[in-house]
């Protein structure tokens, strides 16, 4: 049986399309894909993301454990900044893409949803150091506010002055009394917040957070929506884009990880592959005319197969069918064309960073 | 509750058809726009292909699903909607009206009775 987050009830109250998606049940979409894409570029949106993991790691040396488990460099953070970073097996596949939040006496890894048990028993296992380790993801709710409105929405309510939060910061502090953890992240690539409360607490932020947005005309969103805000700013999705058959340097996340750190798991595996040189690598790609390229075709260049699709989608904000794949190292230049195989063949272009170039966060 | 017309005849991939004499015009129902949700691309069969029924002859996208058109009977293309290709989510707003695809000339009148009526393909849909 799947699992409820605390603002299901919400989720049927606004006629969201409820799915089942990695163990949760979860709204798809309110009033449409597409809609709900465009009031995240324009104004103001709110998901609900508590079905992502948080294990929280406390001890004297958590910085030390959180450093070998992971590829970023965490001795880099100051007290409440947050880091993106990724976990690894041995052989430098990736175990999952997650988010480090340097926090007073603790440090807290936010991990994807499905890999949330699987990470959980892999930090167990790779437990050296004096460190605590906890799963607390069935205790924490969580919202993502995201959009260009969403600082002037969140300033009414949070005990914080916003200005001073910059991108990638955190702060423990208060909604009309009640504790919550804020972040200015979140992953559609405009401004937007993520706040971590209290299951219990999750109805009433909820009502707080849509009363201050009645102004701002805030609207609740789906998961169809996240994926595209995501995928139109070419960020990773864990289990599409990367997974533990991927390393990150072929995933274009080579500046997540920081060799010079000393040692973490997956180091030598990475170090390896990096002297032998990429065989292939995860590109961006555009559709020329039409077509949309969805995720598990093939890529072909005249008669050679050369890689294939990882996501695919309609972008809504650019209009045309964009995608993401792993191709052979000599067709990942910017400008190569090659052809994607849907039920006809779709010529599509290399292109370089986000498809979408006019996100607001900072 | 998808809406349900009464008088059309419908498949089970969930195309409509509606007979006016020897000419059945159409589209896909209101409950497979909304399961596919934000219809971005359709591309019905040219105008004088010959298709047969039951075969794949179109494809309809959505942001983030694709989906085959079968032809719910045989015969020839005669018209297709060119404004539903130039803007798609008209079949989100009025799949049975505004939002028809194409025309076909049946061949053979007899195909109709292997269809669906509205009771049929309600009890269809209820047990998805």
């Amino acid at each position: 049986m799947a699992k409820k987050t605390p603002f299901y009830e919400k989720h049927l109250q606004y006629n969201g399309k409820i799915v089942e998606f990695a163990g949760f049940f979860m709204p798809i979409q309110f009033e449409g894909i597409i809609p709900e894409h465009e009031t995240v570029r324009t104004g103001v949106g709110v998901f609900d993301v508590s079905h992502m993991g948080e294990i929280e790691i406390t001890g004297p040396d958590r910085l030390q454990f959180v450093n070998y488990i992971t590829t970023n460099d965490v001795s880099r953070l100051a007290l409440n900044q947050v880091q993106y970073s990724a976990m690894l097996y041995q052989d430098a596949g990736i175990v999952d893409d997650l988010l480090v939040y340097n926090l007073k006496d603790r440090i807290l890894l936010v991990v994807n949803a499905a890999n949330t048990e699987k990470d959980y028993q892999w930090i167990l296992q790779n437990k050296k150091f004096n460190v605590e380790i906890k799963n607390l993801s069935d205790n924490i709710g969580q919202l993502a506010i995201q959009g260009p409105k969403s600082e002037l929405l969140l300033q009414k309510i949070v005990d914080f002055n916003l200005s001073e939060l910059k991108y990638y910061w955190a702060a423990e502090t208060k909604i009309r009394g009640i504790s919550i953890l804020l972040s200015r992240t979140g992953y559609t690539g405009e401004d937007g917040f993520e706040i971590y409360m209290s299951a219990n607490d999750g109805l009433k932020i909820w009502d707080i957070v849509f009363d201050a947005g009645k102004e701002f005309n805030v609207k609740p969103v789906g998961l169809g929506a996240r994926d595209t805000l995501r995928f139109e700013m070419r960020y990773c999705l864990y289990g599409n884009d990367i997974d533990k058959t991927t390393n990150p340097l072929e995933a274009g996340l080579g500046w997540i990880v920081k060799f010079d750190k000393g040692d973490f798991i997956g180091r030598d595996a990475l170090i390896k592959i990096k002297e032998s040189g990429l065989k292939r690598k995860l590109v961006g790609f555009e559709v020329i005319e039409k077509g949309i390229p969805r995720p598990h075709q093939k890529i072909y260049t005249n008669d050679n197969e050369i890689g294939f699709v990882t996501s695919g989608t309609f972008s809504p904000s650019l209009k045309k069918g964009i995608g993401m794949g792993y191709v052979g190292t000599t067709y990942s230049e910017p400008g190569t064309k090659f052809f994607v195989m849907a039920k006809e063949p779709i010529p599509v272009e290399v292109i370089k960073g986000p498809f979408y170039k006019k996100g607001t966060h900072k | 509750m998808a809406n349900i017309i009464e008088g059309l005849k419908y498949t089970r991939e969930h195309e409509w058809a509606k007979i006016e004499g020897n000419v059945a015009i159409t589209g896909i129902t209101d409950y497979a726009q909304s399961e596919l949700s934000d219809i971005v691309m359709v591309e019905p069969p040219k105008v004088g292909t010959q298709i047969k029924a039951g075969e794949a002859i179109g494809t309809i996208e959505a942001v983030k699903a694709v989906s085959d058109l079968f032809a719910p009977v045989s015969g020839e293309v005669i018209e297709v909607n060119e404004k539903v290709i130039k803007e798609p989510a008209i079949i989100n707003r009025d799949p049975y009206n505004e939002g028809w695809i194409y025309k076909i000339k049946i061949n053979n009148p007899a195909e109709l009775d292997s269809l669906l009526s509205a009771e049929q393909y309600k009890e269809l849909i209820a047990g998805h």
